[in-house]
């Protein structure tokens, strides 16, 4: 297959699936999950496909049709959007199949729909990875703000409502008061929004008036959750634990710290920022982000709005990596996209077969869960030591990345700061293994009738718990895989 | 190239611009005639069906920046009338004439639905005359025949709203208040043209310009400009002057709503840049009268408190009603910046807007046709048992906020380009955080759609008949195929701009 071609078939394929869901509706559940599988294992292939054929380059780009002139829907295969792809496509196999055992483990209502919006979030996620310029991405990142809204609403409860009203209202207006602007301003100084290597800013703006742009975008992507836009993801956790595990741990979060990478390499440029220190605040800012949510995390009983905490904390380990402005920090960057993406969705889809199985959503309720659940509790612990960052696990590599990073640069602090939130990390997510493999529960779990979740909701995540293991033995690859990012033509 | 006809033209092409006013104008009294309903609807689209291919003909014809001049009963211009046709009116033309087409499949059933079925010819009857009138207002080339045919608009749309009161009475009040301020403006405008008649002996508006190229100072010519444009904000609803309009809107019946929402107002804004850029020189209304310093606040002012008012609504069509003030806002600050690129923008917002609130109102409708009323909780729950016609609202709203791959996020694009092409950076910031009031007043009747539990009432509806859908579909599929593909929509502001700058091509 032509590249272009499965760029495209990779986006028309959730879409078909998108239709059939709607089509099918309530009625023949089996084939309609069905075909969303054999759908998401396509998208994969596409993705793979994509991969075999192009390799670790940047690729040309293909316009698919113009707006306005200069205005274009454009794709290009980089390195670190189909990085982005292939994680996103790979794990909605995964969470797909965790999705149905549970969504109906758990009796929810209104399958077709979840699963349809779920498809398009998909479709839209490939389009954002492959796109071209900063339009496209824009256009797509708003399509996926838009397809992910039912799935955040999904119980319909009056909390349910809130929380997709913020989050909602938070994306849109993040992105349509600060990005757009950005966008524009970017468009009416350079004459082009294409993603190019060394930036397209290089010279256009002062330095002064690049760290204002950069704010515009820095706060524009509210996917990235930086804060004081950090409200939205800890709402967004009212939507059912698959949404949590794929949309919040992967695909939407990491769509907005992409985006933030792409901006950083291919709109300022690393060099750029690197010379006119544009970038230095955002690092403290990230810095302050990555401190501050740990902080609040530990103050978190209910686990998933603990996991959204740990999340904003470690999407600005990405920023961060982008605001050092060196190549080691975009590379550290690049890879806590995929060590992050794999340890969070472990812990996301246990702790929705901890509910599954028990329906407790507060930590405090959880104590002697491990010895009924001990492969949830053993794929928990191995996705909180990789979000820890300890050997042998994957996020051990992205937090060494970024570590080399910071003293490339000089920034001894920023070490300081990756070394406390470390041990932060340790100090929220290891309590809920301990107290759930060491203390006992007044009222005996096992004669409660407490069991292991559904088959479908527990070998998801100890299927993406080894992939962490793996993560740690190939992230070398990876960082092969990336270099073409910040090689100097 | 300036292409000349008259009644001695040869073939029927060259009457396209009299035809194209004439035949709805005639089959108005046949529908009261033939004294059948039936009939009379399928007058009023077939009348209107021709009037669109005459003025997609036109279109073509013009689409280069040619210009045709007809004149009526072969009389010579600045004598006789002249209609006079080039990419701004035919652009206006083919607006007006293809929504009515694409309204009127609709309006069967909904009309059927909201007005008795003994009024029904009449209503035919009036909408075409309101049809005739607009596209007259807007295909005319002589000062007065534009306040003939704004009068026979006029007096059929008081007739029109004032029908609504089947559903409530208030659409009687609604009527008459705008009969008032409708009556105030079309009388400021005569006098503003007799001012301009008094000044320069000529009606005809390339004339006017000619004669009036020396003389700014004239103070005839200058009071003649505030009436002229006093008169016709009100017909265009500028804020401060658009208090008839939510009511109107509001208490009519849902086809005129949706015809008077996309057309009306727009075809009266047309009017403001011919008097504007064509008649005036754009250098005696800015630079003289800094017109920009009245224009551009006002409009900015529009954009902000509308929106707001719109936010607090709980009946859907009086907040779609203030949203259109908030658009029209935008529009006149396309004008008020008085460049070519933001006069562009604003010819493509009238086209895009246009579309994107008669899809709106067409649901909202839809939504009263079975729910019984557009108050925002007698909708609770209606996405699921309305299926085809929410997703349209959605669509029709995204494409009101502005979100890009949809028609509305291009005419603010073009907009705030022209800003910064201005160095209003202020200016551009604010036009983008005003999008976000769109976005709560949008949201917050999508969530009565899908996030509120249905009531007992609401599970029994069923999605509306297929010659009502079709129509909604047709242009919230246009929604998108503008916002994706501006080629046609951009080129044809561009010329039509350009038109309007250069006296209407001389």
């Amino acid at each position: 297959m032509e590249t272009l071609t499965a760029i495209i078939a990779a986006m028309a394929i959730p879409m078909i699936a998108f239709i059939s869901n709607l089509m099918h509706g309530d009625e023949r559940p089996n084939l309609r999950d069905g075909i969303t599988f054999i759908a998401a294992l396509a998208t994969f292939g596409c993705v793979l496909t994509v991969l075999m054929n192009e390799g670790s380059v940047i690729g040309s780009t293909h316009t698919i049709f113009t707006v306005i002139s200069g205005l274009d829907v454009a794709f290009h295969v980089e390195p670190l959007g189909l990085l982005f792809a292939l994680i996103a496509s790979g794990l909605w196999v995964v969470v797909h199949m965790y999705a149905i055992g549970y969504m109906r483990g758990n009796k929810e209502k209104n399958h077709a729909r979840f699963y349809a919006a779920f498809c398009l979030s998909i479709s839209a996620t490939i389009g954002i990875a492959f796109s071209a310029n900063m339009f496209s991405l824009f256009l797509f990142y708003e399509i996926l703000t838009i397809a992910t809204y039912p799935l955040v609403a999904h119980k319909g409860t009056e909390e349910a409502k809130q929380g997709a009203r913020v989050y909602v209202g938070t994306l849109l207006g993040t992105s349509i008061g600060f990005q757009l602007i950005a966008i524009i301003w970017t468009y009416t100084v350079a004459g082009t929004l294409d993603f190019t290597q060394g930036g397209i800013l290089q010279g256009k703006v002062s330095p002064m008036l690049a760290m204002v742009l950069l704010g515009f975008f820095a706060f524009g992507i509210g996917k990235a959750a930086l804060m004081p836009f950090h409200k939205w993801l800890p709402s967004a956790m009212v939507a059912p634990t698959p949404v949590s595990a794929l949309l919040h741990a992967v695909a939407v979060v990491k769509a907005g710290v992409f985006t933030m990478l792409k901006v950083g390499v291919y709109i300022f440029g690393i060099d750029f920022l690197a010379e006119t220190k544009a970038s230095e605040w955002l690092m403290w800012l990230a810095a302050f982000s990555i401190l501050a949510a740990s902080l609040v995390a530990m103050t978190k009983d209910n686990l998933k709005a603990r996991l959204a905490y740990s999340t904003v904390s470690q999407l600005s380990y990405i920023t961060l990596g982008m605001a050092l402005a060196t190549s080691m920090g975009v590379i550290g960057g690049g890879l806590h996209i995929a060590m992050h993406a794999f340890g969070k969705i472990t812990l996301f889809m246990c702790a929705g077969a901890i509910y599954v199985a028990t329906h407790k959503t507060e930590i405090k309720q959880m104590t002697g869960l491990g010895r009924v659940m001990p492969f949830t509790y053993g794929a928990f612990f191995i996705g909180a030591l990789s979000i820890i960052g300890l050997p042998p696990l994957g996020g051990s590599w992205s937090k060494w990345q970024l570590m080399v990073a910071s003293a490339d640069t000089g920034h001894l602090i920023m070490i300081g700061v990756l070394m406390l939130s470390s041990l932060l990390n340790v100090a929220y997510l290891l309590p809920i293994v301990a107290k759930g493999f060491f203390l006992t529960d007044e009222k005996n779990n096992a004669e409660s009738g407490i069991r292991e979740a559904p088959f479908w909701c527990v070998v998801p995540p100890v299927f993406t718990a080894i992939g962490c293991i793996a993560l740690f033995i190939y992230a070398g690859d990876i960082q092969e895989f990336l270099m073409p990012l910040v090689e100097v033509k | 190239m300036l292409h000349v006809a008259g009644v001695s033209g040869l073939t029927i092409i060259d009457q396209l611009p009299m035809l194209t006013i004439v035949v709805p104008m005639l089959a108005a009294p046949l529908c009261v005639l033939f004294g059948n309903r039936h009939i009379a609807w399928l007058l009023a689209f077939l009348a209107s069906v021709f009037s669109f291919l005459f003025a997609t003909h036109m279109l073509l014809q013009v689409m280069d920046g040619d210009v045709l001049s007809y004149h009526m009963g072969g009389w010579e211009p600045p004598l006789g009338i002249e209609y006079r046709i080039d990419a701004a009116n035919a652009f206006m033309l083919f607006l007006i004439s293809g929504i009515s087409t694409i309204v009127l499949p609709y309006a069967r059933r909904s009309v059927a639905h909201e007005i008795k079925k003994v009024s029904h010819t009449l209503f035919y009857c009036c909408y075409l005359l309101c049809f005739t009138g607009l596209l007259g207002v807007v295909a005319t080339g002589d000062a007065f025949n534009i306040f003939v045919f704004l009068e026979i608009s006029s007096l059929s749309t008081y007739v029109l709203i004032a029908m609504g009161a089947e559903r409530d009475r208030r659409a009687l009040t609604s009527a008459y208040d705008y009969l008032i301020l409708g009556t105030i403006g079309a009388t400021f405008f005569v006098i503003g043209i007799g001012f301009l008649y008094m000044a320069t002996g000529t009606l005809n508006l390339a004339d006017l310009s000619v004669r009036m190229a020396n003389m700014e100072g004239n103070r005839t010519i200058q009071a003649a400009f505030a009436f002229i444009i006093v008169g016709m904000g009100l017909k265009a609803a500028i804020y401060p002057l658009h208090l008839w309009l939510p009511g109107a809107y509001t208490y009519a019946p849902s086809v005129v709503t949706t015809f008077l929402a996309a057309t009306a107002t727009k075809a009266a804004i047309y009017v403001l840049m011919r008097f504007m850029f064509s008649v005036y020189q754009p250098d005696f209304v800015f630079e003289l009268h800094t017109l920009t310093w009245i224009i551009m606040p006002l409009a900015i002012l529009a954009i902000f408190a509308a929106s707001l008012i719109a936010i607090f609504q709980t009946d859907l069509k009086r907040l779609l009603a203030y949203s259109s003030v908030a658009q029209i806002g935008y529009m006149m600050l396309g004008i008020g910046l008085a460049s070519k690129s933001s006069l562009s923008a604003t010819i493509v917002h009238l086209f895009n807007h246009g579309i994107t609130k008669a899809v709106l109102f067409m649901v909202v409708g839809a939504y009263v046709m079975r729910a019984g009323s557009s108050f925002a909780n007698n909708l609770n729950g209606l996405g699921k048992q309305l299926p085809w016609t929410s997703a349209a609202f959605v669509i029709g709203g995204l494409s009101l906020i502005g979100v890009p791959g949809t028609a509305g996020f291009i005419s603010k694009w073009m907009l705030i380009q022209s800003v910064l092409e201005a160095d209003l950076w202020w200016l551009a910031i604010m036009l983008v955080i005003s999008s976000l009031l769109a976005v709560i007043y949008i949201w917050k009747t999508v969530e009565v759609l899908y996030l509120k539990e249905p009531d007992v009432s609401t599970l029994a509806m069923k999605e509306v008949p297929l010659s009502m859908l079709l129509p909604i579909w047709i242009l919230a599929i246009a929604c998108i195929y503008f916002g994706l593909n501006t080629e046609w929509t951009l080129s044809m502001a561009d010329v039509a701009a350009e038109g309007l700058l250069n006296g209407g091509g001389k």
